[in-house]
């Protein structure tokens, strides 16, 4: 649905956007993950054809964004960072504007923005003036706009940002209703958003791509060990059930945490490609002590994504 | 086409959903209902002395009364125009809507020409006030319709070229006040430029005595239409908008 190929941004001095290739196939949704000013909103101004390349290829659906733009256009729907709203507006005097102005036949866009006011949760102040609205209600009238005309490509650039909790699971639920019929890209600089809603990543750090993968592999790439926390209730020697934790196969490493009244917290690191969990619980069980916690640690996207922008600060330097 | 209709009607809206169309008219009408009951009260009063000294026949209207009010409402139009314009895209780019437009289905130029042709129905309904003091007259008189339409036709042609300058200047800002600021200079400078003429013949200066949107006014306002006038506003106006679309191309390659 989405081809990039070798896309550059130069902006007057600074090259905002280095040689980035990636593509996200038809229904997938893929998280725009990069620190503040990576180039993240740059390269979706490039896809929503705001902004022209410097150089690369960058098509939507088939269509070139500098050869077909109005091809193009009619299959996008864009929510910037801050929505694009006329604060003298009505909420359906607005949306009625921005359905027309998409290119819905006049005839069905009084239906289609109840329905999409409906979806978008803003039903209730449709008559209300956009300029005395929350943040919040803003936000989502602005996905109303991106989704009115019902395009194949969604373009949502930190969708969430300034919502409060509530408001940001109402809006990440939103977004998965809308996988499936539309291709969504959606940027961000919170690596939950993407854990939960994304089957893949494009991670960029100074304009430049740093990697591409799903969720799983990706934290999976980096966990080439497990790590497990266990709690024991046990006796008071600390050191016996270390002993006892290292001799179990697969264990490489026993770390105590904490130690509190015979509560003894340990977090064990296994061997490359070893799982030695179900042998620690027996263990720890057949020696008369009680388990009262055992988790395994995966390594987090908030690690992954340290760990790459880290190493691509290093090289740099 | 559509399209210039859906920006124009958004325009137009938005001047009314705000307080700048009511507050233009009302500045309007108070200014232009003082011009009026001016001349008006002079050609009475003129009038009268005439009888009373038993010299000439009786005035024409057409000469006395309107051609003086239109070029007043011209003048008073060219002070309003910068109030008109200078929201047009100065407002979009600050609020962010630009994005909302350049990113929707609709090619440049319908963009320019919606928001044009919405100002200039605003312009329109600011002078069209000055239509409810003409028609008393004839509720007294008998003024000849054609001079007055030649005068609206011109009012509308400087107004629609004094506008597409301000679009134009409206793009190259964020801030509004600046743009009103640039566009009332340029319309001054427009406005005046024609007294080189009074103390210069050299052909320099009936070049810039030719740029000046008053000297191709005043045939107008005594109900002549002459082409080269018509072609000169029509070439501004093209000029403006000509300059408004680089300008617009312009914000996608530098931002």
């Amino acid at each position: 649905m989405i081809q990039v190929e070798g896309l550059s941004k130069r902006y007057a001095r600074t090259l905002a956007v280095d040689n980035i290739s990636f593509s996200v196939a038809k229904g997938e949704i893929v998280g725009f993950l990069g620190p503040n000013g990576a180039g993240k909103t740059t390269t979706m101004r490039v896809l929503t054809c705001f902004l022209p390349p410097t150089s690369g290829k960058v098509s939507i659906g088939g269509f070139d964004v500098l050869e077909q733009p109005m091809e193009v256009k009619k299959r996008i729907g864009y929510l910037p960072e801050s929505p694009p709203l006329y604060p003298d507006m009505e909420v359906g005097e607005y949306l009625t504007f921005v359905g027309k102005l998409k290119g819905l036949a006049s005839a069905d866009v009084p239906k289609r923005v109840d329905e999409v006011a409906e979806r978008c949760a803003v039903a209730d102040v449709k008559g209300k003036l956009i300029g005395k609205l929350s943040k919040g209600y803003r936000q989502r009238v602005g996905l109303a706009q991106a989704i009115l005309h019902n395009p194949d490509v969604l373009i949502l650039d930190e969708p969430t940002s300034g919502l409060d909790p509530k408001q940001i699971i109402e809006t990440r639920e939103l977004i998965s209703s809308l996988a499936g019929d539309h291709t969504i890209i959606l940027s961000t600089h919170i690596l939950s958003e993407i854990e939960h809603s994304c089957n893949k990543v494009i991670i960029i750090s100074k304009g430049k791509l740093v990697a591409t993968d799903s969720v799983a592999n990706l934290t999976n790439r980096l966990r080439g060990t497990e790590i497990v926390a266990v709690e024991i209730e046990g006796p008071q020697d600390v050191n016996e059930i270390r002993q006892k934790l290292e001799q179990v196969p697969g264990v490489s490493r026993v770390v105590l945490k904490d130690s509190r009244d015979s509560r003894n917290s340990f977090e064990i690191e296994s061997l490359q490609g070893e799982s030695p969990r179900a042998e620690l619980a027996r263990a720890i069980v057949n020696s008369g002590w009680n388990l009262n916690e055992l988790r395994p640690m995966g390594a987090s996207l908030e690690d992954v994504f340290l760990q790459l922008t880290a190493s691509e600060k290093k090289q740099a330097a | 086409m559509k399209n210039i209709l859906i920006i124009c009607q958004k325009e137009l809206k938005s001047y009314f959903s705000s307080p700048i169309a009511y507050l233009l008219m009302a500045i309007f009408a108070v200014i232009f209902g003082f011009f009026f009951y001016s001349a008006v009260a002079f050609f009475v009063m003129r009038g009268m002395e005439m009888q009373m000294s038993g010299r000439g026949g009786p005035m024409n209207v057409n000469e006395f009364v309107i051609s003086p009010l239109l070029g007043n409402a011209s003048v008073v139009g060219l002070f309003l125009i910068p109030m008109i314009s200078m929201r047009l895209f100065a407002e979009e780019k600050r609020s962010g809507t630009m994005e909302l437009l350049m990113t929707s289905p609709v090619r440049d130029i319908e963009i320019i020409l919606g928001k044009w042709l919405g100002a200039l129905l605003m312009y329109l309904c600011v002078i069209g006030i000055s239509a409810l003091n003409i028609v008393l007259l004839y509720a007294y008189g008998k003024p000849d319709w054609k001079p007055i339409l030649a005068g609206y036709l011109g009012l509308i042609l400087q107004g629609g070229c004094l506008l597409a300058i301000g679009t134009f200047i409206s793009t190259t800002t964020r801030n509004q006040i600046i743009a009103g600021g640039a566009t009332f200079a340029v319309c001054l400078m427009l406005w005046v430029l024609d007294w080189v003429s009074s103390f210069e013949q050299a052909g320099w200066a009936k070049v810039v005595s030719y740029c000046s949107v008053l000297t191709h006014f005043e045939p107008f306002s005594k109900g002549i239409i002459d082409s080269k006038d018509v072609i000169f506003y029509l070439s501004m106006i093209f000029l403006g908008l000509f300059l408004t679309s680089r300008s617009m191309e312009s914000l996608r390659w530098r931002s």
